[in-house]
């Protein structure tokens, strides 16, 4: 490490990382995580001076988002665990996000305080009342600097709207609603109301036995506020335009791609079942992640993909042992770069994928401890499939399946990446920057 | 600023921003935020449960090849779909997509046995292989139908003996069911996959449970898997409530169950909220309602 360099600050542990999400400007990045708490870190401003200084990442500010419940009339515990973060862009100093577990969602302000006041009239430095009596002069306070102070304070509780687990929060392009989306409902909250929500999609059938597809994500489009899409367990995707009626189960596009039926399996509807859905920065496309690929939509053709990138094709023949121990439920998020060149998705091992849409080139990447030495490079991985293994593969066999990444994050400009692996988050950044 | 010289691709000389994406020598570690985790304590790999039944297979069986049949492994995955249905973690909520996506694979399995015909006469002699000790390799199931059409199937049984010669594959079932019990007597040591092993030690609860669903699905239509849950009371019973309300605690006799769910209380609710194995047989019990 050149000289006079401070080090990398190492932010702590958390519990299984559940969500990551970067804010609209990139300088904020939070995570939620297993035990209900919201980590946020904050880019450090460069320092032009120090000749290596790029931005870190610090921890600016923790706190417990979610505590576990008990239903009672189900004597179920509700997970505290936070499903999803969601920014608001921002309006003032203060920061505000979202946060879900599976019932309840939360609107949380970020404040800053570094003044406080001194001198009051009414009461000592300690915080004792004066006695009225005793006040013979008045004073005007004095704002005097203190510490950096980052609260966190609960400003809108918005809850008992769901019935199913949410597995997605959506914040609208008007800024003033969002919508949440459980298993066979979608809700139309406005940020201000919380004793009331408008249900939007709901595919839940009048008889349960019936039910053989569920809601797995949902968003809002990023520029078009009455346009929003979700995601099914059977791969399928339906955009909904809240102008045309109130509750929107039926879709205005339908996007679906044929299944090629020489390669049918049992699994073939499992692994087919959408984990994640994402609109492009640019609105023109969307992309979903299903179990083995990542393909992108263009909103103006219903009928197949425009692209499919396979991230892990090696585990179609593993598909039976991956069901069996429970692998292959298992919910991958994928992610848009700034620019929308790129791609970002998980795997296991602590792999994770990254696919140049322009350059039709893709890379398989560790996160791990071997790579985690400050300024070390990342050296691409590369799985073998069958035959001699050559020297820095690994075989699909030796894959730790315990080791997945679910949750990646790409900041909205830079070229800088929030991987989670487990319990530890990684942050890795291009050095052209 | 090194340039690239990939070929052909002139319109990332303009925009330097990404030029250096997928160059993987340019991503490096900014920070790590971790202190030492306890990840290590998941042994690296799965022990793949799927793949142990090949080896006690192999060579077992006069005439078997050691590929486990077709039907073999899709009767295979039927148990561990029923099973994994019945195991959903006790104290939160199941998930339902899991628990869907599951349903529906147990449907398809089910409509392609009731096509083959061998689903009636799969239950007639089920209780031997129910056991989860006989999940076999099911890589087979793994394959597309192209493959398995090109003939990599279930191995010939002529060789078993001479009796069951040119039996038609459907029937080939039934035969091996009347060879299992002609078998068991003579050769009770042997790791025959179709002998029931030590049939009353290992009637544990999950081979009652599984015992009472097939007889439930054995003696309706097809469609059995809605049977499953509608054999309970529907204004209690959606899919979300079985689900839910299987992690319910309470103890109580086979006759009172419908009765104390329709009064249930929170007072009926154990203190405690973990549940030991008699959960399992409890909740066959709601489901097939017998």
């Amino acid at each position: 490490m050149p000289e006079g360099d401070t080090g990398w600050k190492r932010a702590f542990e958390a519990d299984i990382i559940s969500t990551v999400e970067f804010n609209y400007s990139g300088d904020l990045l939070a995570t939620g995580d297993k035990g209900g708490r919201v980590v946020i870190f904050q880019k450090e401003q460069e320092n032009k001076s120090r000749l290596h200084s790029r931005g870190e990442y610090n921890v600016y500010s923790t706190f417990q988002s979610h505590e576990p419940e008990f239903d009672y009339l189900k004597s179920l515990e509700i997970e505290e665990k936070i499903n999803k973060i969601r920014w608001l862009p921002q309006q003032n100093a203060a920061h505000f996000l979202l946060s879900t577990n599976d019932k309840t969602i939360k609107l949380w302000k970020i404040s800053e305080r570094d003044k406080r006041a001194e001198g009051y009239n009414l009461k000592d430095e300690d915080g004792r009342l004066r006695d009225p009596f005793r006040i013979t002069a008045l004073r005007v306070p004095i704002l005097k600097p203190m510490d950096l102070m980052v609260e966190a304070s609960p400003r809108r509780i918005f809850a008992n709207a769901h019935t199913y687990h949410i597995n997605s929060i959506s914040v609208n392009s008007d800024h003033e609603t969002y919508l949440s989306a459980d298993d066979l409902r979608i809700n139309l909250w406005h940020l201000e109301i919380t004793d009331r929500s408008f249900n939007i999609v709901d595919i839940k059938p009048v008889n349960m036995e019936e039910l053989t597809e569920v809601i797995t994500a949902a968003e809002f489009h990023p520029h078009q506020c009455n346009v929003f899409v979700y995601s099914s367990s059977k791969g399928t995707i339906r955009l909904c335009d809240m102008r045309s009626s109130a509750l929107c189960d039926r879709h205005s596009k339908f996007f679906e791609e044929p299944e090629d039926p020489s390669s049918r399996s049992f699994f073939s509807e499992i692994i087919s079942s959408i984990s994640d859905v994402k609109f492009s920065h640019s609105g023109r496309y969307m992309m979903t992640r299903d179990y083995l690929s990542v393909k992108v939509w263009d909103l103006n053709m219903e009928t197949r993909p425009v692209e499919t990138y396979q991230v892990h094709e090696y585990l179609r023949s593993k598909l039976c042992s991956l069901y069996e121990n429970d692998c292959i439920f298992d919910k991958f998020e994928c992610c848009w770069s700034g620019s929308d060149s790129a791609l970002m998705t998980g795997s296991y091992n602590n792999f994770f994928r990254m696919f140049d849409r322009s350059m039709r080139r893709d890379v398989t990447l560790e996160a791990s401890r071997e790579s985690s030495k400050p300024r070390a490079i990342l050296k691409p991985r590369k799985v073998c499939t069958g035959g001699k293994r050559k020297k820095d593969e690994i075989s699909v066999d030796s894959l730790d399946f315990n080791k997945k990444i679910l949750h990646t994050a790409w900041h909205p400009l830079d070229n800088i990446i929030a991987v989670a692996a487990t319990n530890n988050l990684y942050i890795f950044q291009d050095k052209a920057n | 600023m090194e340039t690239d010289d990939r070929e052909g691709n002139r319109m990332w000389e303009e925009d330097s921003s990404h030029k250096h994406l997928l160059d993987v020598s340019s991503w490096i570690n900014c920070i790590v935020a971790s202190k030492t985790t306890k990840d290590t304590m998941f042994a690296r790999g799965i022990k793949r449960k799927c793949f142990d039944g090949e080896e006690d297979i192999e060579g077992t069986l006069a005439g078997f090849k050691s590929v486990p049949s077709y039907n073999l492994q899709r009767q295979s995955l039927l148990d561990m779909s029923l099973v994994k249905l019945q195991l959903c973690h006790m104290l939160v909520e199941p998930n339902l997509c899991r628990s869907v996506l599951i349903a529906n694979t147990v449907r398809q399995i089910q409509e392609e046995m009731t096509q083959d015909g061998t689903w009636q006469v799969i239950n007639a002699q089920n209780t031997g292989q129910a056991s989860l000790d006989r999940l076999v390799s099911s890589d087979i199931l793994c394959r597309s139908t192209k493959e398995q059409n090109e003939g990599k199937l279930v191995p010939s049984y002529s060789g078993f003996s001479k009796d069951f010669e040119n039996t038609p594959s459907q029937d080939i079932i039934s035969d091996l069911s009347t060879v299992t019990s002609v078998q068991a007597p003579r050769n009770p040591q042997s790791n025959n996959v179709w002998e029931m092993e030590n049939s009353q030690e290992n009637r544990g609860n999950f081979q009652k449970s599984l015992d009472q669903i097939f007889e439930t699905l054995e003696n309706k239509n097809p469609n059995s898997v809605e049977d499953l849950f509608s054999d309970v009371d529907n204004s209690y019973y959606d899919l979300d409530t079985v689900l839910t309300g299987m992690m319910n605690n309470t103890k109580m006799g086979h006759c009172d169950v419908l009765e104390s769910f329709s009064s249930q209380t929170t007072t009926n609710s154990n203190s405690n909220c973990k549940s030991d194995i008699n959960e399992l047989d409890h909740i066959v019990e709601i489901l097939v309602e017998s």
